[in-house]
Parts: structure tokens; sequence; C-alpha cells
């Protein structure tokens, strides 16, 4: 369910719908089963390409191995399993969305890091500036002309920042 | 000879820079005026110098003088003149003298427009202004000269890369540039303010309307990026979490916190640190940006590794410039003072969550584009961080944002109470409600949340109006006195309702075109036709073309709806002659709730044609919302506080706006 509900979060934010480069003869009859693979195949980097999915590419690499994902599909393997297989054969670069693992910690974790640490540092820096301004004891009389002396009256003000 | 004289204009803006430098900096200190004088015409000098340059190079271009090795490399005589023109920063020399060129211009502007700048803080601004411009020329002057000559003389150039050759992505650089380039005089105003050791509201409000000119543009470029890519990668995506975008969209986001917490420090003279750091590391992202698309690290780090003399050139001035200011910042910032107080619940505190969710999502975007490189260089493990990735980490972060951003101009200063925010936006709150639920009524396939997506488009885009119907008075006082009002209001307050008015209406477009794309991929011959989200769609003919510098097959495909005839659509393949480059352009009808977009694949056959058609629903909305953001920005520069500035006057005006 978690997993769905990021998804869906992430269609929203932007951008992991269906786009193609794919071609006529590569769609498998069973509605389903293409859609698994279409949804494959936007997790899965076209090697050969900058940056782009084997979904949206047109290299014959990429089409390769959309095909492959589909033989594979159509043999009865889970998501897991085709991903596993491609991962085996071409290793950890051809996923667009790396394995959570301990090199890739660093990857993962920050962005809600720097979150937790900041909303900490904000949550603390007020508690110690509540402490820090309680409000100061009020000028005896004289104190309060001598200041007026010093820094001119405060009500006039010169404005200067 | 005007090359050579190009050539030599550059050396000399490099000497002119060089004294700006220092000359300023060292009067300011001692508190000589004579030394702080030169400081606008030094930087007005210099513009003039790094525009003749410019000219030179641009005349070299449209003359077609292939003498000129930058010139033969990047274009042909047979190219239109508009693309003889934008050839000019179409490839690596020519972009980097248009980045100085807009850093001079900057700077230019701050020298002629901060007449009322004390004139320590001017000097020192433009000082810093021109150490980044020294860098930068030096950089061209030893690494990257366009003027150099060919010799023999060759007969034509090799032409420029054709999908440069495109209105969109002609003009995308000097945009992107003018916002990249435009941080940098908020950092040269944070450095300048670091070593004075003050930082106040008059301050923030001069940074301000730099930082909203650099905004603006940022914005305009990236979205004309991101058209381009629409359009012409032949399928419709508009977004591809590409290390080039993300190199554009960090400097972006961190520009979008600094613009908002700035508003703090010139209202209430708090966040003052904060906002010093943020206009260091947004200048700081857009040189780390140059970085990479200049580099060529992005490539490979191999390729970055066999050529390495540009890379660590610009490395070395990030390294200078990013790890000088920062440890500036590390020394003087502890002198800087809090100012005012506030609770947790208050327009600053709306604010800080605002600038914190913002860093978390520039956060995740560094992260995503540069541990790749990292990991590389330090195990040798590769790995791809794509869309997948950015989906399920920026995506959380951005929707609560967006969520807040009626919410926060709805606060008052100092202390809020959240619940009567809330309940002042029921009108926008009903308004999502509604479009939910008919988006919910009518998209019964797609994902589950996309009603809710078109929910919170519509939360901004109302919630904005809401806002200003409230400043206004339009539900108490009357139509008449609230337009009589809305002149009123300062234009910075109108600046802001667009620019969040925009942002949902970049939101509507982002959901629905993601959610409810329709694609149709399949094989036509001439004379067949296939019906398509409401629409009939003939295949007419197929016809070959030659243009000025290519020949191209165009498409026929006539478009009927209701029984009528809406267009006919001519998309393309073409070939480039001096490269052989295939591009393929595409076919877009824009109907009201969005464009049918149609493009030519292969050969299929004897007749045949591999043909996707899209239907890409709302999806304009994301560049009218970018466009609206843009004349957000370009409003609130109107504002004439901005040009008033002077600190008596600035905080009459700043106490003023608490009070309203």
């Amino acid at each position: 369910m978690m997993a769905r509900l990021l998804a869906v979060l992430a269609l929203l934010a932007g951008l992991s719908g269906p786009a193609t480069a794919y071609q006529p003869d590569e769609v498998l009859d069973d509605p389903a089963l293409e859609a698994r693979a279409r949804e494959l195949s936007t997790e899965l980097r076209c090697l050969v390409c900058q940056n782009q999915s084997i979904d949206d590419s047109d290299a014959p690499l990429a089409r390769d191995l959309r095909i492959l994902i589909r033989e594979r599909l159509q043999e009865g393997d889970t998501d897991g399993e085709v991903i596993d297989f491609v991962v085996a054969r071409y290793g950890e670069f051809v996923l667009l969305r790396p394995r959570f693992a301990p090199h890739t910690w660093l990857l993962w974790l920050p962005p809600f890091a720097v979150l937790a640490i900041g909303g900490i540092v904000i949550l603390r820096r007020r508690g110690a500036r509540n402490g820090a301004n309680r409000p100061d004891a009020p000028l005896a009389p004289a104190e309060e002309a001598r200041l007026k002396d010093l820094i001119g009256d405060p009500d006039k003000g010169d404005g200067q920042t | 000879m005007i090359v050579e004289t190009g050539h030599f204009a550059l050396l000399l803006a490099f000497a002119v820079a060089l004294y700006q430098a220092i000359v300023p900096l060292v009067g300011a200190q001692r508190g000589d005026e004579r030394l702080t004088a030169v400081a606008v015409p030094a930087a007005l000098t210099q513009l003039g110098l790094i525009a003749l340059a410019f000219a030179a190079l641009t005349y070299a271009y449209v003359t077609s003088d292939f003498s000129v090795e930058n010139v033969w490399a990047n274009s042909h005589s047979a190219k239109p003149l508009l693309y003889k023109v934008t050839g000019v920063w179409g490839n690596h020399e020519g972009s980097m003298l248009l980045w100085v060129f807009i850093l001079a211009l900057f700077g230019a502007c701050v020298a002629v427009f901060g007449g009322n700048l004390p004139p320590g803080l001017k000097a020192r601004t433009l000082s810093v202004q021109a150490m980044i411009g020294s860098a930068f020329l030096l950089f061209i002057l030893l690494t990257s000269n366009p003027f150099a000559r060919l010799d023999p003389v060759p007969v034509d150039g090799q032409g420029l890369n054709p999908i440069l050759q495109d209105p969109a992505l002609a003009f995308h650089p000097p945009f992107l540039y003018a916002g990249y380039v435009g941080l940098s005089v908020a950092f040269s105003f944070a450095v300048a303010a670091l070593i004075e050791g003050r930082v106040d509201a008059a301050w923030a409000r001069w940074v301000r309307p730099w930082t909203v000119a650099a905004w603006m543009c940022l914005t305009l470029g990236i979205a004309m990026g991101s058209w381009w890519a629409y359009y012409e990668l032949g399928w419709g995506g508009f977004w591809l979490w590409d290390p080039v975008e993300n190199a554009s969209f960090m400097p972006w986001l961190v520009a979008t916190a600094l613009l908002h917490s700035a508003i703090v420090v010139e209202k209430r003279n708090a966040l003052k640190v904060w906002t010093v750091l943020l206009a260091i590391l947004a200048f700081s992202l857009s040189l780390l940006g140059t970085f990479l698309v200049r580099s060529g690290v992005l490539t490979s780090v191999h390729a970055f590794a066999v050529d390495p003399e540009r890379g660590v050139f610009i490395l070395a001035i990030l390294c200078v410039f990013i790890g000088g200011a920062l440890a500036l910042f590390a020394w003087r910032a502890p002198m800087l003072k809090g100012g005012g107080l506030f609770q947790p619940v208050s327009r600053e505190g709306a604010l800080v969550v605002n600038n914190l969710l913002l860093a978390a999502c520039a956060a995740t975007v560094f992260v995503g584009t540069l541990y790749p490189l990292a990991l590389e260089v330090v195990t040798g493990d590769k790995i791809s961080v794509g869309a997948p990735y950015f989906n399920l980490t920026f995506g959380p972060l951005i929707l609560p944002l967006l969520l807040l951003v009626p919410i926060g101009p709805m606060m008052s200063w100092k202390r809020a109470r959240a619940w009567p925010a809330v309940q002042r936006l029921w009108g926008a709150g009903v308004v999502a409600l509604v479009a939910g639920v008919v988006a919910f009524a009518i998209a019964r396939d797609g994902p589950v949340l996309a009603p809710f997506g078109m929910a919170l488009g519509l939360w901004l885009i109302a919630g904005a109006l809401n806002e200003l119907a409230l400043r206004t008075g339009l539900f108490g006082k009357g139509v008449r006195t609230a337009l009589r009002r809305l002149f009123g209001l300062p234009r910075a307050a109108i600046g802001m309702t667009l620019a969040h008015m925009g942002l949902g209406f970049a939101v509507l477009g982002i959901v629905a075109t993601t959610a409810w794309r329709q694609e149709l991929v399949t094989v036509m011959t001439p004379g067949e036709s296939v019906d398509f989200a409401g629409t009939a769609i003939t295949f007419v003919s197929e016809t070959p073309r030659t243009g000025a510098n290519y020949r191209d097959d165009v498409g026929r495909f006539r478009v009927v709806a209701d029984n009528r005839e809406v267009t006919v659509l001519t998309p393309s393949k073409r070939v480039y002659l001096p490269s052989r480059q295939p591009t393929s352009e595409v076919g877009i009808y824009p109907f009201w709730s969005g464009d049918l977009y149609l493009a030519m694949g292969d050969r299929e056959g004897d007749a045949g044609r591999v043909v996707r058609i899209y239907f890409h629903p709302l999806v304009p909305f994301i560049w009218i919302g970018a466009a609206i953001m843009f004349a957000g920005g370009a409003i609130s520069l109107t504002d004439r506080r901005y040009r008033v500035g002077a600190p008596r006057r600035a905080r009459a005006a700043a106490a003023e706006g608490a009070g309203a």
C-alpha cells in the first residue's frame, strides 16, 4: 500500500508517466502483461544513452531490452525476477532507482535528513531563544534618562538601520 | 581585424575587472572615497569592453567568417540568419562569453541603479562582482578563446548542431544565464555585507529585486528548456530529471527560498544569517551548474579526465568562490545579530517552513545529481539515478509545500492563529474540493491520487485569488472599492499572487498530462485512418521537401473532430545536411483541453510509417504557469518601494506594510 501511495505521489510530482519509443511490433497481446512491461521499462536505463529509460529510448539496445523484458514476463517471471535478471546481466547501473543498500544510503537518506535536522535545529534554536529572551528587568528612572541621553529618544528614531 | 579587436577588448576587460575587484575594496576598507568612486566607471567600462568583444564575435558569425575557428566549428553559410546569431552562444566558447557579458551587465546595472546604496556597500558589492568577472574572463582567455584563427581558411563551416536550430532552444541559454548570473548579485551583496558585518532590512530590500530578476529569468529559461524537450523529443516528455536540467533546477529552488527568506529580513529583521547563507548557496549552485555542464563531467567522468583543462579551471573557480564565501560566512556570520522574535505559527514561521522544504528539495536534487559521480570517483561503482528516484524523494517533499502555499500569506506577522487563517480560505477550499470531485468523476482511470493533484492546483490558483479578494475587500466592500484598492496594492503583493497562481497552473498541467496522457503507436499507410481521443486522424500523404540546410519527409495528417476538419498536422522526419543528423519535427494541435501531438517514426515496409499519436491533457498550463510566474516577478520589480529603497523610507514603508 505504501509503495503504491508513493508511486502515485510520484506520478503527481512529475514524471514517471508512460512515454515511449517502443515499436508497434513489440506490444504484447495481453494488456495486463503489456502494462507491467511498460511499468518495468520506465525503471530501467538505456545503457548506451544519456539518462534515458529504455521506455523513452530509440536505441537498438533499448529495444532488445524491452523485448527481453516481455519474454521474461511471458515466461511467468514476477516483476522482481525480471529486474533481478536484468541486473544480473547488466549490473546495477541499469536501475534508474538504485537499491537501498549501504552504498546508496548517502543517496536515499539526505533529503529526509535535511528535513529532520533542519526541523530539529529550528526547534532547538527557538527553545534557546525563548530562554535567552526573557523580558529584562525594567530600568530605573535614572538609568532610563541616561540611556536617552546616550542613544537619543527612541520614539523619534533616526531611521538608520 | 574586427575579430582581433574583440579579443583585445576581452583582454582589456580582464584588466579593468581586476582593477574593479581590488581598488574599490581597498577604498571601502580604508574609507577612501576617491578609491571607492572608481567602482561605477570601472563597471561600465568593463561592460562596454565585453559588449565590444561579444559584438565582434557576433559579427564574425553573421558574416560567416570561417577563418575564426569557433565560427567554422559551429556555423555554416547556409544557416538562417537567426541561427547564425544564436549560434554565437550555441557552443562552449561563445556561451562563456555570453556568461561574462551578462555578468558585466548585471554589475553595470548595480552601478547605475544602485544610486541610493551606501557607498561602502556599493563599492564592495561591485568589487566582489568584478572578482567573479575576472576569474571567468581569465578562464575564457586561457582555455576557451572564441577568437582563435584558422589557417588555411576552410571553405565552409561544420554547421550548428541541428537540435540547437530551434527558437525555444536558441533563446533558452540567454535566459538561463541571466538567471544563473543574476544570482551573482545576491552573492556579491551577501559577501559585501559579511565584509561589512551588517545585514539589515535595507540590505534585504536591495537584494530582493536582483533576486527577483534572476529568479524570473531562471524560471523562463527552465520553462523554455522544458517546452523544447516537450516538442523535440517526440513523445512529449517535459522534464526528465536529467543532470543538465537538475543543474538549473537547484539554483531555482534555492533562489525561490531566498526570495522568501529575504522578505523576513526586510519586514522583521530576522533570519539574517540564513538569508545570507542562501544568497551564497544560490550562486554557488549556479557555478556548480556551469561546471557540470561546461566541464563534460556529466557525459562521463572519463571524458572529464581526458581533457581536464577547462573542468579543472572551473573547479578551481568554484572552490575559490564557494570556499571563500563560506569561510567568510563562518567567520563573520556569528556577528550578525538576530532580529525580531516570532511565534512558530506566524508569517515568519510559514516562511521558515517554506525554506526548510525548499532546502530539502534542493538537497534531493543535489544528491541525486552528484552522488553517482561521487560514488564512481570514490569506489568505481556505477549507478544510475533517474526519474523513479526523484519521484520517490522529491515528490513527498514538494507536496506539503504546495499545500501550504496559500496558507502562508494568510498568516499575520509575529503571531498568527492557524485555524482562522485556514478559515479565511474557505472559498479556495470549496473550489479545490469541487475540482477534485469533478476530476474524479470525469476520469475514472488513471492514478487514484490524480484528482487530488488537480484539487491541489486549483487550491493554489483559487487561494491566490482568495488572498487578493481579501486584501481588496471584495467580499465586504463591493466590487468598485475592491478594484480601486487593487490598483493601490503594492506591486510586490500582486506579483506574489501572480507567482503563486502561476505555480497552480503549472501543477495542473503537470498532474493532468502525467496522469491522463493517452497514446497510440501504430503503423499507418497513406489513406489510412485511426480513431484517437475523440478525433479521427487520417494519414493523407507524405512528401519530400528541401529546406535551407536540411531535407525532410513531411507527412500530412487530417484531424477531424465532431465531423469537422480541425486541422492538418505536418510532422516530419528531417536530416540536416552538413552533419547528416536526423531529427523529428512533431505536429501539435492545441485543443482547449490539451494538445494533440503527432510524431512520425521510422519507415515500415513499402509505404508504411510508424506513427506516434498522443493526447497531452492541459499540458500548455505548465508553460502558461511559468509565464504567469515570470509576469508576477516583472510586476513585483515595478514596485516603487524597491526603487526608493533608502533606509529611512524603507523603514517607514516596512512599518506601513506590517501594519496593513
